[in-house]
């Protein structure tokens, strides 16, 4: 092929990489910049560090206490309604079963189902936006429309309603609260899609005939994701909370499985003489939704260009 | 004479998370009573900054660390929050790039120049209808009555710069700093804004800092204008002979690079690379790594700003080692 | 300047009308419909630069994209080298694709941030052609070559370059499929001056070395002026005035809004310095334009029958119409 032009291509040699990016290798990394500022929060370390123990708890649970079994469902009436003491430091539910026990195993029921559900709620919710921002028209109607009908009852008892009709257990609570979320996802990938829209690598996808499938799948949804995964992230806390609450009507997890929602529905009856089993378990549920909380308001505030702090 | 608005030596850096950004380093001009000055170059060269350093509405991150701002025997680089008050508005006034995004959406225009003239001049509400009225026609806006209920998004943006202009004016300024008040507009409009901007001059002797990036917009309506690249002054003088001797390379540079029409079937001329980021201090003359005529000295050493050829009484200056041997650096 | 050369067609436009449609619920009432373009008869010649010139809402931008099928138009066709750009299945237009490219007013949106910019540069090719891993990368070097940039801008990410470089890479895009045709949509209104000049100058080698044919738009008439063989001045949608830039030059100009346009450019030397004709009032709302010649309400010689009957395009000269009812008089 022909020569290059001269004068101005050694003079653009000259010109320095932008500094942004000392190795030039990583896309414009939002990550590292909401990492930055995210750092500098403390209660969101804090947060963070709450789940960090909270997860490893969940996940060496047998090795973590001595009373692996009980943790999982069997019982052991001799020893029931003991408070804490040496050897059971969050002493013995109405089953005799440890307490500690009993959280570690109830954590992986929770977290799961926190962490289920959202990612449930974004692989229905996310693409319906995607679709519904960039197609428009009647897929955008019938889509939002549909949105308006789910979100227009109040979530909890949107939840019971489905969990009642599929009945208790960990899969059925799970879709009935999948179910209840998605609209939200949807929502707000919709309205990133139509503002990114109008941007012109958009506009020149479509001048090189590229279908609309793979401009959705290419270019939208990767510019989209995260708003939606700092949502995601204030959301885990808010499922875990409510598949709390299901328990109290009798659905959700049941015993025997271990799981923090039915630890403290079947523990208010003997909350007022024997608190600890109740009470441990509202109190590491109230420790995870707030620091899923202090974790997302961070991430916010980190993802805004306006609110991030330098 | 006494200069209404003298800048010395002004420096402006920002703190960024890429680092420090050192936006304005070593402006000095300075503005007469009656005069429009224009500020011209291109972006990255300080001028935005240094209008909002005058008015001290830098954003947060954004420091004067040196120089003096003094407008009417006070350097405004020293005064508190408290005391900026009375001048924001009063004194200095800004108008800004896009009108419709400098207006209030949910108020009629008319609302919004009236409590601006009775915050700052205290005047009863019948005043100051009458005011704005008086106002809106100084602006040469139609029918004023009508304006007065409008909201901005019913008006056209050359009518929403007049009304920003009218509100510039509600106070009794004495110096309008337009920052390309005009970059937004249709060419046609653009031509009537300016004409408006010098009649203003010439009817009520407000003096103007004009900035902006087009040189024609310099040559028809600026006194003085002053060239600015990496954050000061290259060249200023009286406009007719910054542009037509045009002696600092730059400043050549950039008239040789506007397409002609006689120019036509040759190359345009270019400045090869591009302007500083501000990121770091570029050593010796900060054009020294585009210009042509580029020597030993400019590589290490500042220039200083010295008269340039045949320039009477000094009021035409340039800073480059082809005109003077002073050295900042 | 190619007047002289080829005078085949390449693209011509036939009563080219597009209108814009507020959505009301369901139904499309058709009130309140914004005109974009009316009945325009473009053509543009094999290797010429067709400047297109006019304020905000006079449909250049439209014009553009419509002419490149990204949008479609109410009526009137598109004639691209004979074929009938309505006509064409699926298919065939996907091919045609490959002809005809755009580059864009704002650089910085012009690229996916998350793309590198070989990933950038060969999806065009991934999507028409059969190339794949070591043949891409050597053509997308080509590419950068060709537009002054250095190879190593391969790898790096659009954040990291200037509006300058970004827009140097755009035109590298949009040469990847080596197409015949380009839509030039302001690409240098975003850019300083000094960055403008290298953008000109390059975007006129290309034409050279590869027989482009340029539509390019801006609202900046003496860039328009350096740059087109021929200048078609647009109003509310509607083209008022073509003329070629040589008779613009020497002063032939007749459309009263051309010469607004051009007494209003601020202009450095005295001697480019136009007559100036003052325009009253503002430019008109697109949803409702003037009754007869849609520029009778600023035009300074306006005669009555200006606002009742509107003025057709006829021809003064070789290369040089114009919409007005001056010409009658003056003919």
């Amino acid at each position: 092929m022909e020569e290059k032009r001269v004068e101005d291509a050694e003079f653009i040699e000259a010109v320095p990489v932008h500094p942004l990016a000392p190795q030039a290798t990583a896309p414009y990394s939002e990550w590292r910049l909401i990492w930055r500022s995210f750092r500098k929060d403390i209660l969101a370390l804090f947060g963070l560090g709450i789940i960090l123990i909270l997860i490893l708890g969940a996940i060496f649970a047998p090795v973590l206490t001595s009373y692996p079994e009980q943790g999982r469902g069997d019982p052991n009436i001799l020893e029931k309604f003991q408070p804490p003491s040496l050897r059971h430091p969050l002493g013995t539910d109405y089953l005799g079963r440890d307490v500690l026990a009993r959280m570690l195993y109830g954590g992986r029921s929770s977290l799961t189902m926190g962490f289920l559900v959202v990612i449930i709620a974004v692989i229905i919710g996310v693409p319906l936006g995607a679709l519904a921002g960039y197609l428009g028209g009647w897929v955008d109607e019938v889509i939002m429309r549909t949105t308006d009908v789910f979100m227009a009852f109040p979530s909890l008892l949107l939840a019971l309603a489905i969990a009642s009709a599929l009945g208790a257990g960990f899969i059925n609570t799970m879709i009935a609260l999948a179910i209840t979320w998605w609209p939200w996802y949807t929502r707000l990938v919709r309205s990133q899609v139509l503002s990114l829209r109008e941007r012109y690598f958009i506009e020149a996808a479509r001048s090189i005939g590229l279908p609309s499938q793979k401009i959705i799948l290419s270019h939208l949804l990767p510019n989209v994701m995260t708003p939606v995964w700092v949502q995601a992230t204030l959301d885990l806390g808010s499922a875990i909370l409510i598949s709390t609450a299901l328990n109290f009507v009798g659905l959700g997890v049941q015993p025997p499985t271990a799981d923090w929602g039915n630890m403290v529905s079947q523990g208010r009856l003997y909350f007022i003489d024997r608190p600890w089993f109740a009470g441990s378990a509202g109190l590491v549920i109230f420790l995870t939704v707030l620091a899923f909380n202090f974790i997302g308001d961070a991430l916010r505030d980190a993802a805004d260009p306006f609110l991030r702090r330098t | 004479m006494a200069a209404l608005l003298s800048v010395s030596d002004l420096h402006v850096s920002f703190q960024t998370y890429a680092g420090k950004v050192y936006a304005v380093n070593g402006m000095t001009f300075d503005i007469q009573p009656g005069e429009i000055f224009g500020l011209v170059g291109e972006s990255g060269c300080g001028k935005s900054v240094t209008s909002l350093a005058i008015l001290r509405i830098l954003p947060g991150h954004g420091r004067i660390t040196r120089g003096e701002i003094a407008f009417d025997g006070r350097d405004l680089t020293q005064l508190s929050e408290r005391e900026m008050q009375p001048i924001r508005g009063r004194q200095i006034a800004m108008i800004f790039q896009d009108p419709s995004t400098s207006l209030n959406p949910v108020f009629s225009v008319g609302n919004q120049i009236t409590r601006i003239i009775r915050h700052h001049m205290g005047y009863s509400s019948q005043a100051a209808n009458q005011r704005a009225l008086e106002l809106f026609s100084k602006v040469a806006l139609p029918d004023p009555k009508r304006i007065f209920t409008t909201y901005p998004h019913e008006l056209s943006g050359g009518m929403q710069q007049r009304v920003m202009i009218a509100l510039a004016l509600a106070s009794g300024a004495r110096l309008l700093i337009a920052d390309e008040p005009t970059t937004a507009l249709d060419v046609t409009i653009q031509d009537q804004i300016l004409e408006l901007l010098v009649e203003l001059r010439q009817r009520e002797g407000l003096s103007i800092l004009l900035i902006t990036h087009n040189l024609g917009v310099v040559a028809e309506t600026c006194d003085k204008v002053g060239v600015a690249y990496a954050g000061k002054i290259v060249e200023i003088g009286p406009t007719s002979w910054v542009l037509h001797q045009r002696q600092h390379p730059y400043t050549e540079g950039l008239l040789a690079a506007l397409p002609s029409p006689r120019q036509k079937g040759q190359d345009l001329l270019s400045i090869p690379g591009s302007v500083p980021d501000g990121l770091s201090v570029i050593p010796g003359c900060p054009f020294h790594l585009r210009c042509p005529h580029v020597m030993e000295v400019c590589r290490h050493s500042e220039p200083g700003m010295a008269a340039a050829a045949g320039s009477v009484d000094d009021q035409h200056r340039v800073s480059c080692y082809l005109y003077s041997s002073e050295v900042v650096r | 300047m190619n007047l002289q050369a080829n005078r085949t067609i390449l693209l011509e436009t036939r009563e080219l009308t597009k209108y814009y449609y507020p959505r009301r619920g369901l139904l499309h009432t058709g009130q309140g419909s914004t005109r974009a373009l009316e009945e325009v008869n473009l053509t543009i010649y094999l290797q010429e630069t067709l400047g297109v010139v006019g304020e905000s809402g006079c449909g250049k931008t439209t014009l553009g994209r419509v002419l490149l099928n990204l949008i479609k138009p109410t009526s009137g066709k598109v004639i691209f080298e004979g074929q009938d750009l309505s006509s064409l299945d699926r298919d065939a237009l996907r091919r045609l694709r490959k002809e005809m490219q755009i580059v864009f007013q704002n650089p910085y949106s012009s690229f996916d941030p998350r793309f590198s910019m070989l990933r950038s540069l060969s999806e065009p090719l991934r999507g028409h052609t059969n190339l794949q891993g070591e043949a891409l990368e050597q053509r997308s070097r080509q590419l950068l070559r060709q537009v002054g940039m250095p190879e190593d801008a391969l790898f790096r990410y659009p954040h990291e370059f200037s509006g300058g470089q970004l827009q140097r890479l755009a035109i590298a895009r949009a040469l990847a499929l080596n197409p015949r045709f380009i839509v030039l949509d302001e690409p240098t209104s975003a850019l300083d001056v000094s960055v403008q000049a290298q953008i000109i100058n390059l975007l006129r080698d290309l034409q050279r070395r590869f027989k482009l044919t340029y539509l390019f738009i801006s609202h900046d008439l003496s860039v328009i002026q350096y740059i087109s063989d021929r200048i078609v001045v647009m109003y509310l949608g509607k083209m008022v005035e073509m003329i070629s830039s040589r008779s613009l030059i020497d002063g032939r100009v007749q459309h009263p809004y051309t010469l607004a346009l051009l007494s209003a450019v601020p202009e450095v030397h005295p001697e480019d310095k136009h007559e100036h004709i003052q325009t009253q009032r503002n430019v008109p709302d697109a949803v409702r334009p003037p009754s007869g010649c849609s520029f009778h309400p600023r035009c300074p010689f306006a005669m009555a029958i200006c606002s009742q009957e509107e003025p057709q395009l006829q021809q003064l000269r070789e290369d040089h119409w114009s919409a007005c009812h001056l010409n009658q008089t003056t003919s």
